[in-house]
């Protein structure tokens, strides 16, 4: 008797799995395999499930073919490839070597610490049964109907869990202090931020659990998920899990037989960088203009409409039922001593393997960038690497042993942020860096209060003078002042961390600042206005490409002879330099 | 109410060494200003909630800089309000603000009166060190009482709050965001309110004044004359700015008994008629179908003569007197004793129904 | 009377749903596509709401548009992932190829709008640009302009070719 096979077909459908075209590889794998009567043919049953993001999201789409618990991952297929698959994989049992995942997968899956991340990838996002099935929502039931308000605190206390999304305070000492609160109405704020979206989309109900635990700790009756409207796969999953969850009864009233109810609403934000100050989110939840308020009163003592309020991102929820359901002793054995926990980061810029990353605390930057990221893109050096969003610090290659955590962050004048890490190499210009995420704070700078509103402003404005060669050594200086005003009297911690990769570049990349402001010089080659493109005669062989591309008929010479550019007519735009063969352009 | 008060509870703390009992629930500003130390602030007002957002009171406490206006005070705190360090951090973020601004300080209106100008003064801001692109605005606005420059607003907040939760027009909004961010009405429109001036009253810069007042005279040129305004019987106390026998201006004390400064349009900005060429001073009797000059007592004279006239031949109740808010008690009261005792009618009212 | 309707039906969800300010101006950018004075105006006096917080709110979140907004939309992101990836270049040159001028984000002919966005979340896949929801990664400015161009050609979204 042929024992009957099961085929279980995974398809990444995350924000990057479905942009690869996740969603039509999915339906030709289930038209091709029904069409076909494929499963009568091999007596086998096909399932398939749609899987959140894996983080490698530089191959996707990634699909799992697992037969008989045998399991292999293509990457990078496209719906034309699916017909291959079928065949020669499902029908004849033998995969296509060429097509499936290589050492760089692995290596940058097995380096990383998923505990957050884990089921992302593996369980189907939009079945609760698959997350019941990983012993999901006992976290809850245990904290709700076996302990008191305080020993869930004691115990997230004790895991020395801290904030996710920004300064990193004690998640445990945030939620007591609320708890304390004389106020008999409490709210819970679950922020999902740019980079919690892989965890929206992959195990959304994992957020809606912590979000729940932390709602019966604080003694709040009502959560709030406060997301961007933009996010649409997000707000999606996360709206199916809390139908489902509803449902079974772990939202609604009387949760697990006990007196404590709980609902969950979604508030949906809208497109400002702003949202990610607490205070500010809080205004925007309310429906007003998302201006920072002044702390004291913190959101714990006096927040939404004026009541306690605990505001924590969705990363932080998310290891919350573990904590609860794995231990506080389980949880602090991972990371450092005072960063416990993993991170989760997105891993990109010039590195190989880009994509959703999630580490143990204290992980050297090295490991990260060449372990997980699997070195960098192309050969070319690393130059830093910048973590924490706009307004972290950038870190130079010579400090890329150091770990990873909320203390060496802090002492390196970065922070941990949301979560992005990007990295850069020697082809990137540190001013330029700088001037751009100075656009970017400027451009979100609320205007609440003047030393961000107009101090990103002035900062902008020195910072471009120095890109175009404008600037005199004093720049520097009345950029180091301003970043000190801002950094002390800002109202919030957009103003005060604006100035985080411009300290830190100065630190630790003064020379290249001083090329700039000195010999007016871009050692990149990025700022156009301080390089200058020629032809190196004994190198040109005077094919006329570059002729053939210069859009402002800067490039003359004739066939076969050197040729020369006009300087004054050049517009800098890099085709020549991009376009010739014989390394005969020389920028400078 | 009284009991509470007594009960209230003080909390001692030192401002500049000097140790102070303070009730609980003041701001460190507050506390300051009690015991004669001034902590420059340019979006504090005494009449609207708290923001925080200019960040030029700042004072350090057990050494971290907090804005003073929003802080209260607390037990053992050590506030140091001129510190080396908090004075530049202060005059780092006056710059900042001057750096957006124009420098016309000789031809504006506020000259004398602006507190920025004051902060630039105390701090010896000749140029500001920060200097860079400044907000330039094309549009002007039309309309007929209030000349709003919003490149000389600073984005304290004060108008805002002081039409939203004082006036409760909510007029004017803080709108766009960043270095755009800019104090005005919907859409851009030109102002269309109530014109109460709180908004003008409150400003700390030359960006809201009366369109009426530019040009007419310096602050320090001016004799002020306390009095109250005449319009209604609400009986504001109005400030008459005089220069040469003109009144220029009407302004109105934050401590006057009715009205705490407040005012509406009509007594801040209808002082026009005082000095009009169009204003009434003599009787007037219609002659031949025209107005003509008459002396007070032709006029009286005429004017018993038909109310007689009247009176004989349809009764008194056929007269109804109509008497002004603007006149005092007193000669509201005469007024209707004449008419119920001289003419014998009840008919009599006033215009204070505004 | 049609816009008054819609007026009508969008304060009605509004009532219901308990919503703010932001998620009833949400509503109307649905609805109309942009917010007109008009519309707000109508809000203000049922409301008894200021008109200037809501222009306040308006202008202060880049998701509300005061003029109409094309058919489409087409969003680059500019985050530091896809910068440095040359988001710059993607956005130059889609705004070129749709004729748009300075200060510009909405074609003549209303059938584009064009946005950028901060950090979308996508960076692994970076740059990034997204049409009418749809995230397409790995862009460059080439692409982006064939799935404009593809685009007007078919005047919907046909789906993203394969190669």
């Amino acid at each position: 008797m042929i024992e009957q096979q099961t085929v279980t077909i995974k398809v990444c459908l995350g924000t990057a799995g479905r942009a690869s075209g996740g969603a039509d590889v999915l339906s030709i794998f289930q038209k091709l395999i029904q069409l076909n009567g494929i499963e009568a043919q091999i007596d086998k049953k096909c399932s398939y499930t749609k899987v959140g993001c894996r983080g490698f999201c530089s191959k996707d789409v990634l699909v799992d073919v697992i037969i008989n618990d045998q399991k292999v991952t293509y990457q990078s297929v496209k719906p034309t490839m699916v017909e291959k698959i079928v065949t020669e994989h499902i029908l004849k049992g033998e995969p296509v070597a060429d097509w499936l995942t290589k050492e760089d997968y692995e290596s940058f899956q097995t380096k990383q610490h998923k505990i957050v991340l884990g089921p992302c990838g593996e369980i189907d996002p939009e079945s609760i049964d698959d997350y019941l099935g990983m012993k999901g929502y006992r976290a809850a039931e245990k904290a709700i109907s076996k302990m008191r308000r305080d020993e869930v605190i004691k115990k997230v206390i004790q895991s020395g869990l801290r904030g996710r999304g920004g300064s990193g305070f004690s998640t445990g000492t945030k939620w007591e202090i609320c708890k304390s609160q004389a106020d008999s109405t409490k709210y819970i704020i679950c922020n999902v931020g740019e980079v919690n979206r892989p965890l929206a989309e992959g195990n959304p109900h994992a957020i809606i659990e912590g979000l729940l635990i932390g709602g019966y700790a604080i003694g709040s009756e009502k959560g709030f998920i406060y997301i961007r409207e933009r996010y649409h796969l997000s707000v999606e999953r996360l709206r199916l899990a809390i139908t489902q969850a509803k449902d079974k009864g772990f939202i609604g009233r009387n949760i697990f037989g006990t007196d404590f109810c709980f609902d969950i609403e979604f508030s949906f934000g809208t497109e400002a960088f702003i949202c990610g100050e607490e205070t500010a989110l809080m205004e925007s939840i309310e429906g007003k203009r998302a201006m920072p308020r002044v702390r004291p009163p913190f959101p714990v003592q006096k927040g939404l409409w004026g009541k306690p309020t605990v505001i924590n991102n969705a990363e932080t929820f998310s290891n919350i039922p573990l904590i609860i359901g794995k231990g506080a002793r389980w949880f602090s054995s991972i990371g450092t001593k005072e960063s416990t926990g993993t991170k989760v980061f997105t891993l990109s810029g010039k590195v190989k393997n880009v994509g959703l990353v999630e580490i143990p605390m204290g992980m050297p930057f090295r490991d990260i960038v060449y372990g997980i990221g699997g070195g960098m893109e192309s050969g070319v050096a690393l130059k830093a690497v910048q973590v924490g969003g706009p307004s972290g610090g950038l870190i130079p290659a010579s400090m890329l042993d150091m770990g990873l955590d909320y203390e060496n962050l802090s002492k390196l004048g970065s922070i941990v942020g949301s979560g992005g890490m990007v990295v850069f190499n020697e082809d990137d210009c540190i001013v330029s860096i700088t001037k751009f995420f100075m656009e970017f704070l400027q451009r979100e700078s609320c205007g609440k209060c003047p030393p961000c509103r107009i101090g990103t402003k002035r900062m902008l404005e020195l910072l471009t003078k120095i890109t175009e060669g404008r600037a005199e050594y004093n720049d520097l200086a009345t950029l180091e002042r301003l970043s000190g005003l801002m950094k002390t009297s800002s109202l919030c911690g957009l103003g005060r961390t604006a100035s985080n990769p411009f300290i830190t570049g100065l630190n630790h990349f003064r020379d290249e600042y001083l090329a700039h402001v000195r010999e007016k010089k871009c050692p990149a080659g990025v700022c156009t206005a301080l390089i200058t493109f020629s032809i190196v005669e004994d190198r040109c062989k005077g094919c006329t490409l570059c002729k053939k591309v210069c859009p402002a008929g800067a490039v003359s010479g004739e066939v076969k002879k050197p040729h020369r550019i006009d300087a004054a007519a050049c517009i800098k735009c890099g085709a020549c330099f991009k376009a010739c063969k014989f390394k005969a352009i020389k920028k400078q | 109410m009284s009991n509470d008060r007594e009960k209230q509870k003080t909390v001692r703390l030192r401002i500049n060494s000097q140790v102070i009992d303070v009730p609980e629930g003041r701001t460190i500003l507050e506390a300051a200003k009690e015991i004669g130390i001034y902590i420059p602030a340019l979006c504090n007002h005494p009449m609207i909630s708290q923001s925080g957002a200019c960040r030029v009171c700042i004072v350090e406490v057990n050494g971290t800089p907090v804005t003073s206006c929003t802080t209260l005070v607390e037990k053992d705190m050590e506030v140091i309000t001129n510190s080396p360090y908090i004075e530049d951090l202060r005059r780092d973020t006056i710059d900042l603000i001057l750096s957006d601004h124009p420098y016309d300080c000789m031809v504006c209106q506020k000259t004398g009166e602006c507190e920025l100008q004051e902060l630039a003064y105390s701090y010896n801001i000749r140029k500001p060190l920060f200097s860079g692109e400044r907000r330039i605005y094309d549009k002007k606005d039309g309309n007929r009482f209030i000349e709003r420059d919003m490149e000389k607003c600073i984005l304290c907040g004060r108008c805002v709050k002081i039409c939203d939760e004082v006036q409760g027009v909510g007029a004017i909004d803080f709108a766009y965001k960043g270095f755009g961010t800019k104090v005005c009405p919907p859409f851009e429109r030109d102002l269309d309110c109530e014109f109460c001036g709180q908004c003008v009253m409150a400003c700390p810069t030359g960006a809201l004044v009366g369109r009426d007042w530019i040009g007419k005279g310096r602050y320090w040129k001016i004799r002020e004359v306390d009095t109250t305004c005449s319009y209604c019987g609400v009986g504001c106390s109005i400030t008459l700015h005089v220069k040469n026998n003109e009144i220029i201006r009407v302004s109105s004390r934050p401590d006057s008994v009715v009205n705490k400064g407040l005012l509406c349009v009509k007594g801040r900005f209808g002082y026009g008629f005082i000095s009009s060429p169009d204003r009434l001073k003599q009787p007037l009797i219609r002659k031949d179908g025209r107005l003509k000059a008459a002396s007070w007592e032709e006029a009286l004279d005429f004017a018993a003569d038909k109310l007689k006239k009247i009176k004989e031949a349809h009764g008194p109740d056929a007269i109804t007197g109509l008497s002004s808010a603007r006149c005092t008690t007193e000669e509201n009261y005469l007024f209707q004793k004449f008419m119920r005792a001289a003419v014998g009618t009840n008919n009599v009212d006033h215009c204070a129904r505004l | 009377m049609i816009m008054e309707q819609k007026l009508k039906a969008i304060l009605d969800t509004h009532t219901k749903t308990r919503g703010t300010l932001i998620t009833l101006l949400q509503q109307t950018e649905a609805v109309f596509g942009y917010l007109p004075e008009e519309a707000v105006g109508w809000f203000s006096k049922k409301l008894e709401i200021p008109e200037s917080k809501f222009f306040g709110i308006a202008t202060f979140y880049s998701q509300f548009h005061l003029r109409p907004t094309g058919k489409n939309t087409i969003t680059v992101c500019c985050g530091a992932a896809c910068h440095i990836k040359g988001a710059d270049k993607i956005l130059h040159e889609l705004r070129s190829a749709l004729s748009l001028g300075k200060g510009d984000d909405t074609t003549q002919d209303l059938s584009f709008t064009v946005q950028n966005a901060t950090c979308i979340g996508a960076c692994s896949i970076a740059p990034v640009a997204i049409l009418n929801n749809q995230v397409y990664g790995n862009m460059d400015a080439e692409q982006v302009v064939k799935l404009v161009k593809g685009f007007e050609k078919e005047g919907e979204y046909t789906g993203f070719e394969y190669d």
